[in-house]
C-alpha cells in the first residue's frame, strides 16, 4: 500500500513534467506538423538559464525569467528559420529541427561545459511535505505538481476563454479559412512555437534541478515526449495528459519491480536451467524492460490506431 | 502535389547524362579507388579510406530510402548495426571453426548484408504501411527500441564493451590474410564497387521508378494500380540488404562493434551525408559522405567545433540549399550562361568572396570559444589565430567578430545586387521546367 501509493505519487508529478513539455509540442505538431526535435533541448536550455539566473538572482526570478527567455528564443527560430524552410515542405522543417538540437546541444557545452552543473532545489522546498507511513514525500515533488496543474489550467483557459484562444484553436484545423478572415496566420504560429517553447523551458526551470542539469538531458526525454504527443494524440492537449500520466506512472512503477519470467515460473514451483538458450529473456526483470515501454507502445500506436488515444486526426 | 512528398528531392534524374558519360565516370571513380593507397600512403589516410568506403555504402543505402522513395528514416542504424553485430559473431564461429561450412572474409559482408534484410523484412512490413512523417517517428521509435534491447542482451551485444574478433581468421584466402590494413581497403572497395553499381542499378529498375512515384505522389501511383506499401517495403528491404553489408564492412575494418552503433545518433550521420550531399541525385551521398567524413574524421583532429560545423552547415543546407552540394552544382550548370555574362559573375563572385571572410570570422570566433571553455589543449587553430594577432585573444576576438559583421553585410549586398543583374541577364538557351 505504501509502495503503490508513492510509486503512483512519483509517477504523477514525473508525468505532469511530461505534460508541460509535450503540451507545447503537441501544439506546434497539430498546428505547423512540425515535429519539433529541438522541443527537448529548448527543456534543456530551460534548465540550464534557470541554473544561471539563479547563481544570480535566485530560484523565484529564474522561474519567470528563464521561460520568457525560452519563449524569445523560440519566437526568433520560429521567424528566422522555420518560416524560411516552410517553402520546402515539412520534412525540410523536421530536418531544421533534428539540426537545430544538434547546434543547441553543442552550444550548451560550449557554454556550460560538458559536466553536470550544480542546479540544486531551493534549500526552503528541500524537506519532506509530508510522512507517508514510513516513507516521506519531498515538498519539491508537490511543487512541480502545482506548478504543472496551474499551467495545464492557464493554458486550458487561454484556449478556450481567450480571443487568441479561439485564433489559435481554428488555426489548428482551418489555418486557411482563418487567414481569409484576416487572421496573421504566421504571427499566430510564432507565438504558438514561442509559447510551446516558453513551457518547455519552463519544465527545465522545474525538472533540471528535481533531476540533474547535463548536456545528456535533452537525449533522456527527447523520445519520450514523442511518445506522449503520438500516443495521446494529434492537438489533443487531453490527450497529452493522459498519456504523460500513463507514462510517468508505468516508467516509474516499473523500474522498481524486480520480477522476471524466472522468478514467476519459480513461483509456481517449476525449475529454470541456469544455461538454457532462453535464459537471458526469462532473467530479463519488468525494471530493466522498463526503458522499452514506451517505445512499444509508440510503434504499436502508430501502427493500429495512427489517432492516438484521443486525437480526432491522423498522424 | 500531394503534401507528404519531401520537396527536397530533385529531379535531376529528367535528363539523364549519356551513357559514355556515365560508363566514363564509373571508370574514373574505380581508378581513382584503386589508385589512391598508392597516393596516400601513411596508414592513418588508409584507415580514413577505409572507414570512407564503409559510409559511401551506408549513405548510398540511406539513400534508396530518402531520396529515392521519400522515406526519412531515422533507424537506418538498427540495419547497418544488427548488420555489424551478426558479421563480428560470424567471424568469431568461423574462426572456432563452430559453422558447418568455410566462411571467409570476403563473404562476411554478405552476412551482414542477411541480417540486415532480415530485419528489415521483420520490422519493415509495419513500418512502410505509413510515410511522412509517422514513417519518420516509427523507425525513431524501432531505433531507441532496439537500442534498448541491445542493452538487455548482453551475452550477444557485448554490453558496454561491445563485441571484438579477429579478422585474420583461418586460412588466407587466394594469400590474402587480411591482416595488414591495405588488404581490408581493397575488400571494401570492391565491396563498395559492386554495392555503388547494384544500387544505381536499382534506380533504373521498374521498382525504382515507382519507388520514385510513391516519394512524388503516392495517390496516383495508387490509381494506377500499384501498391505504394509494398514498394516502400520491397525499397526498404533492398536498403538494408546494403545497410548491412556496411555494417559488417565496418565490423571487418575496426575488428570490434558495440551498442552505439544501433543508436539514433548513428542513423543521423547517413541522413546528414546524404543530405549534405544532395539527396536528389545518385552521386550525391557519395559526395556528402566525402565532406561528412572530412569533417566528422579528419576535422576533430584541428578542432574541438567539428560537431557544431557539422550542424550549422547542415542547418544551412536545409535553409539555403536543400538540393544539398549537387544540386548547387546542377543548378550553377543550369545558369552558366547567365553566370557568365559581366555583372552577374561580378556580384557572385562577391558574394562567395564575402561568406568566406564570414566564415573566416565566424571560425575565429567559435575556435576562440572553445578554446576559452575547454582549456587549449586541442585548440591548435585558435592559438594560431591569437599568434596571428600578436598573442592576444581579446584582439583576435574582436577581429574575428570584424570579419563575421562585415562578411554578412557583405553577403545581403551582393545577394540583392546578383538578384538584379540576374534579371537583366540574357536568358539560357534552353528552359527547364521545374517540377
Amino acid at each position: 500500500m505504501e509502495y503503490t501509493l508513492i510509486t503512483i505519487l512519483n509517477g504523477i508529478s514525473y508525468g505532469l513534467l511530461l505534460f508541460m513539455l509535450s503540451s507545447g509540442l503537441t501544439l506546434i505538431f497539430s498546428m505547423m506538423g512540425v515535429l519539433n526535435f529541438a522541443h527537448a533541448s529548448f527543456y534543456m536550455l530551460g534548465a540550464y538559464f534557470a541554473y544561471t539566473v539563479s547563481t544570480w538572482l535566485g530560484f523565484w526570478a529564474a522561474l519567470v525569467i528563464a521561460p520568457l527567455l525560452l519563449g524569445a528564443v523560440g519566437a526568433l527560430v520560429e521567424r528566422f528559420g522555420l518560416r524560411a524552410v516552410h517553402r520546402h515542405g515539412h520534412v525540410a522543417e523536421l530536418l531544421f529541427t533534428f539540426g537545430l538540437g544538434y547546434i543547441i546541444l553543442e552550444l550548451v557545452q560550449l557554454v556550460w561545459g560538458r559536466l553536470t552543473v550544480p542546479y540544486a532545489i531551493p534549500a526552503d522546498m528541500d524537506r519532506p511535505l509530508f510522512t507517508l507511513y514510513t516513507t516521506t514525500f519531498p515538498m519539491y515533488r508537490a511543487f512541480m505538481m502545482v506548478v504543472a496543474l496551474l499551467m495545464l489550467g492557464s493554458i486550458y483557459l487561454l484556449l478556450t476563454r481567450t480571443r487568441i484562444g479561439m485564433v489559435i484553436q481554428a488555426a489548428l484545423t482551418h489555418p486557411d479559412s482563418v487567414e481569409a478572415l484576416g487572421h496573421n496566420v504566421p504571427r499566430v504560429f510564432m507565438l504558438v512555437f514561442g509559447g510551446g517553447a516558453a513551457l518547455a523551458g519552463l519544465a527545465g526551470v522545474i525538472g533540471g534541478n528535481a533531476f540533474v542539469t547535463e548536456p545528456a538531458m535533452a537525449g533522456t526525454v527527447g523520445s519520450v515526449i514523442f511518445v506522449v504527443v503520438v500516443v495521446g494524440g494529434l492537438g489533443s492537449l487531453a490527450g497529452a495528459l493522459l498519456a504523460s500520466l500513463l507514462i510517468g506512472i508505468v516508467q516509474t512503477s516499473a523500474v522498481t519491480l524486480d520480477y522476471s519470467l524466472s522468478s514467476a515460473i519459480s513461483a509456481f514451483g517449476a525449475t529454470v536451467a541456469s544455461d538454457g538458450v532462453f535464459n537471458d529473456v526469462l532473467k530479463l526483470t519488468v525494471a530493466q524492460i522498463a526503458p522499452l515501454l514506451p517505445f512499444v507502445l509508440l510503434v504499436l500506436v502508430l501502427v493500429f490506431r495512427p489517432r492516438g488515444l484521443m486525437g480526432t486526426r491522423e498522424t | 502535389m500531394s503534401t507528404t512528398m519531401p520537396k527536397t528531392a530533385l529531379h535531376l534524374s529528367a535528363r539523364p547524362p549519356k551513357w559514355s558519360a556515365r560508363m566514363g565516370a564509373w571508370i574514373v571513380a574505380a581508378v581513382v579507388l584503386v589508385a589512391a593507397p598508392i597516393v596516400f600512403t601513411s596508414s592513418a589516410s588508409l584507415t580514413f579510406l577505409s572507414q570512407l568506403g564503409t559510409l559511401i555504402i551506408l549513405a548510398l543505402s540511406y539513400n534508396m530510402l530518402f531520396g529515392q522513395a521519400g522515406m526519412l528514416s531515422f533507424g537506418h542504424a538498427i540495419y547497418s548495426g544488427l548488420g555489424a553485430y551478426f558479421a563480428v559473431h560470424a567471424m568469431n564461429l568461423a574462426a572456432d571453426k563452430a559453422l558447418p561450412m568455410h566462411l571467409p572474409v570476403v563473404l562476411v559482408p554478405l552476412v551482414g548484408g542477411v541480417a540486415g534484410m532480415f530485419f528489415g523484412a521483420l520490422f519493415g512490413y509495419l513500418n512502410t504501411k505509413r510515410s511522412g512523417t509517422a514513417f519518420a517517428m516509427i523507425t525513431m521509435g524501432l531505433c531507441e527500441l532496439v537500442f534498448a534491447l541491445s542493452r538487455m542482451f548482453p551475452r550477444f551485444f557485448g554490453g558496454e564493451g561491445g563485441v571484438s574478433t579477429n579478422r585474420s581468421y583461418g586460412e588466407p584466402f587466394l594469400g590474402l590474410t587480411f591482416g595488414p590494413q591495405v588488404q581490408v581497403y581493397y575488400l571494401i572497395v570492391a565491396w563498395l564497387l559492386v554495392s555503388a553499381a547494384l544500387m544505381y542499378g536499382f534506380t533504373r529498375t521498374p521498382l525504382g521508378r515507382l519507388a520514385n512515384a510513391a516519394r512524388d505522389n503516392s495517390e496516383r501511383l495508387e490509381f494506377i494500380g500499384f501498391n505504394p506499401h509494398h514498394v516502400r517495403y520491397l525499397t526498404l528491404i533492398l536498403s538494408t540488404f546494403f545497410a548491412g553489408i556496411s555494417g559488417a564492412l565496418a565490423a571487418i575494418n575496426f575488428e570490434i562493434v558495440g551498442s552505439e552503433s544501433l543508436s539514433v545518433a548513428r542513423s543521423g550521420d547517413g541522413l546528414l551525408f546524404a543530405f549534405i550531399g544532395g539527396a536528389g541525385a545518385f552521386v550525391g551521398p557519395i559526395v556528402g559522405a566525402i565532406l561528412g567524413s572530412l569533417l566528422t574524421i579528419k576535422l576533430s583532429d584541428f578542432t574541438m567545433a567539428w560537431q557544431l560545423y557539422l550542424g550549422l552547415i547542415f542547418i544551412g543546407f536545409v535553409m539555403y540549399g536543400p538540393g544539398g552540394m549537387v544540386g548547387i552544382a546542377t543548378s550553377a550548370w543550369r545558369m552558366r550562361r547567365r553566370l557568365s555574362s559581366g555583372p552577374v559573375l561580378a556580384w557572385w563572385l562577391c558574394a562567395i568572396a564575402a561568406s568566406v571572410v564570414a566564415i573566416a570570422g565566424a571560425v575565429t570566433v567559435v575556435e576562440l570559444a572553445y578554446a576559452y571553455t575547454f582549456g587549449p589543449q586541442k585548440a591548435v587553430v585558435a592559438a594560431w589565430l591569437q599568434s596571428l594577432a600578436g598573442g592576444s585573444g581579446a584582439a583576435s576576438l574582436v577581429l574575428g567578430l570584424f570579419l563575421l559583421l562585415s562578411g554578412l553585410a557583405g553577403i545581403y549586398t551582393s545577394r540583392q545586387r546578383f538578384k538584379h543583374a540576374l534579371l537583366a541577364a540574357p536568358a539560357d538557351t534552353f528552359t527547364r521546367s521545374h517540377p
